[in-house]
């Protein structure tokens, strides 16, 4: 009991606190994160940017809770989080659906928001809102840069696992690449098969094979693989510092320009912007202004929910082609695949 | 008399590793910032409460039987390292059995119990045999038989024992047993003596950890083969000269360690999971390493040993929703098996001293009246 009196007079303190520059009075939402949690760099790091923007600008109370183990640990935080009086619950990443359904039945007074995952049969009147991402259509447009900077004729693309979330990369990838141009020739590899998830966060081999694919002639590489990626931009630098002839590397999900560090600025030439963070914040919005609905809903290009990050100004160049290209998916005059 | 001082020892020594343990921690909690009164306040808070410790003892249950597995080879001084891959190949095939396969009630659940002793014994049977026909040293053959049923668990489940998902599904995972394949939770046991987990469900596994336990004592400590087992651990040489063939030991002893080891993936499969997905729980098999040593092999110390890493691992999860980082219990779990494996090399230095001054002692008069 006394435990609960001070976890609320925490959060009344916090809601004190930030009510001043925001109008969320007392609205709290705890986010649970995938492993790896806040500092991977990428898709967990984009959830906590979501929601720390929230917590400045709305003015909500947040938390943040991090799986150890497995399934049965999803399940308790979740619960967890439930139970100790937040209105709104993230679960960070597809292997939370069945625990995350799970607990949008218990509790019913709590709602609760899943980042790309699939629940099955989601009304407008559901606790529980799944967010999707049009990962092929960001990909098609740094696919058409890709195209646009290859100088070899040919380009890469690495995928961390090869599940049917990244193979969606890989599609939207080679449809902007063959959009530009048919004959370019592209290099797929993924590095672990399922259920081996350790090619999201193994950089040794992320390295590896962007290395052979350079070798082997691909001037571009695109890497939808976690934080094996870091290995990638360090396979461009090496590349490019050995041989004397720039290559470039594409990152994915965050601006990894900005957060790769300075040694790879110069080999990143774009990233494909998959904006978990405005997933987040929206979702958010819609429980501090009373119009959260449950359901499903995708966050593609025509709001931004992905696209192509421009820091760097290495797409300068490109950018009013790639700008076009992005206004005829939204308007629907080009269909990018979701399958390779 | 001389039992009870080991017993004594061996509970007052890990007593006070806890406690140095618990020092050093609190040490490096204060020195980054937090409050480590606060921080074990809140753990205790929320590690006493019924749900919490029902939750701890669902954790303790895995790491229980991961622990006896790898004990029973440290008793003959074979080191199993391949716990961990022994259950997970193991819970893989037994669920897909159990998703196969339709009996009535109790003898399902034992139909699946089998099978995943059964699968785990062959395979870390395998590395007993390598040892004995080839030489290969157990410890570098089960490693290597973790890698081999990570990367053939993962081909079986995505090429054959799948189920076909929903589009938009993206977890990979064997059909589900039915409800006949299931084993009941323990709550109804505990409400009758008037304890409420909440949401948490008791696993029945938790009985069968508890008869294991017994088992293991009475197979080490009462039978034939535990008596051979303990003389082989204590001089191989010695052992060979009685009559007691070697070969053959090494091969039963990895065959019944990976039976037990096929058990560790039980409790969350027949209790929570109800099918094998690429989220199961991984790494119980290094653990139980770790409460094996922690416990000195015996079941009673093992059970405790369990039980604290369970509860640690449950209540530090209410440090993350206040601020404080959770990661505190990884270094408290390793300074607490450092120094619980100090204080029993000291321990044992000292009884031993003690034992050889009691021996040269009643050995003297006694050679003097002789002569």
């Amino acid at each position: 009991m006394r435990k609960r009196i001070f976890s609320l007079s925490i959060l009344a303190a916090l809601s004190l606190l930030v009510a001043g520059c925001g109008g969320g009075d007392d609205t709290t939402v705890y986010l649970v994160f995938d492993i790896g949690g806040r500092g991977d760099q990428s898709f967990n790091d984009s959830a906590a940017a979501g929601l720390d923007r929230a917590t400045e600008e709305l003015g909500i109370a947040a938390s943040e809770l991090e799986p150890t183990a497995g399934g049965e640990n999803r399940d308790e935080l979740l619960n967890l989080a439930a139970e100790d009086g937040a209105q709104l619950v993230f679960g960070v990443g597809f292997l939370f659906a069945d625990a995350i359904a799970a607990a949008a039945q218990t509790h019913d007074e709590t709602n609760f928001g899943l980042i790309d995952g699939f629940v099955p049969d989601l009304t407008a009147d559901s606790n529980l809102v799944s967010l999707g991402f049009a990962e092929h259509e960001g990909s098609f447009l740094v696919g058409a840069a890709a195209a646009l900077k290859t100088r070899t004729g040919k380009v890469g693309f690495i995928g961390g696992v090869e599940i049917d979330l990244i193979k969606r990369f890989e599609a939207g990838f080679a449809a902007g690449v063959k959009h530009i141009d048919p004959g370019i020739e592209i290099d797929v590899k993924y590095i672990t098969q399922p259920p081996d998830f350790a090619g999201f966060t193994d950089p040794a081999k992320g390295k590896e094979i962007g290395a052979a694919m350079y070798q082997a002639g691909a001037d571009v590489v695109y890497h939808a693989a976690g934080s094996s990626g870091g290995g990638l931009f360090q396979a461009a630098k090496e590349q490019s510092e050995s041989t004397g002839s720039h290559v470039w590397a594409i990152g994915v999900d965050s601006d990894q320009y900005l957060t790769a560090g300075a040694e790879f600025q110069p080999y990143i030439l774009t990233s494909m912007l998959k904006r978990v963070d405005v997933a987040v914040f929206e979702t958010i919005s819609t429980l501090v202004d009373d119009s959260f609905e449950g359901g499903y809903r995708t966050f593609d290009l025509s709001v931004d929910g992905v696209g192509y990050a421009t820091s760097g100004g290495h797409v300068a160049d490109i950018a009013d082609q790639l700008d076009d290209l992005k206004d005829q998916v939204i308007s629907g005059a080009i269909s990018v695949p979701q399958a390779p | 008399m001389r039992a009870n001082r080991r017993l004594v020892y061996a509970v007052v020594s890990s007593g006070l590793a806890i406690v140095f343990a618990l020092l050093v921690s609190a040490v490096i909690l204060a020195v980054s910032g937090n409050n480590p009164f606060e921080a074990y306040g809140q753990m205790f808070e929320y590690g006493v409460r019924v749900d919490s410790l029902a939750s701890a003892v669902n954790r303790a249950v895995p790491l229980y039987f991961s622990a006896m597995a790898v004990a029973l080879g440290f008793k003959m001084g074979l080191f199993n390292i391949g716990v961990e891959g022994q259950y997970r190949i193991a819970v893989l095939i037994a669920a897909a059995v159990g998703a196969a396969i339709a009996l009535p009630g109790p003898l399902h659940v034992l139909a699946i119990i089998l099978t995943a002793m059964a699968v785990g014994a062959a395979w870390s049977g395998f590395a007993g045999y390598l040892k004995v026909k080839r030489g290969v040293h157990e410890v570098i053959s089960t490693i290597m038989l973790n890698y081999v049923a990570t990367g053939m668990g993962a081909f079986l489940l995505a090429n054959w024992l799948r189920q076909e998902n929903p589009p938009g599904d993206l977890v990979i995972k064997t059909p589900e047993i039915p409800e006949s394949g299931r084993l009941p939770s323990l709550n109804q046991v505990l409400e009758w003596v008037g304890l409420d987990p909440g949401r948490v469900n008791l696993y029945g596994m938790a009985v069968l950890a508890v008869v294991a336990g017994f088992g293991f004592h009475v197979l080490i400590n009462h039978t034939r083969f535990g008596f051979e087992l303990r003389a082989s651990g204590a001089s191989a040489g010695a052992a060979r000269t009685a009559g007691i063939d070697p070969g053959r030991m090494v091969v039963l002893t990895m065959v019944i360690s990976g039976a037990i080891a096929g058990l560790v993936g039980m409790a969350h499969l027949l209790g929570f999971f109800h099918r094998y997905t690429i989220d199961f729980p991984t790494m119980l098999g290094f653990t139980g390493i770790a409460v094996a040593l922690l416990g000195r092999n015996h079941p009673a110390g093992m059970a405790a040993g369990a039980l604290l890493f369970g509860w640690f691992d449950r209540a530090t999860q209410i440090l993350d929703l206040r601020g404080i980082p959770k990661e505190i219990v990884f270094i408290l779990q390793g300074v607490i098996l450092l120094s619980v494996v100090v204080a029993y090399a000291v321990v044992e230095v000292r009884i031993r001293a003690a034992e050889s001054r009691a021996v040269t002692g009643a050995l003297r008069p006694g050679a003097e009246e002789e002569s």
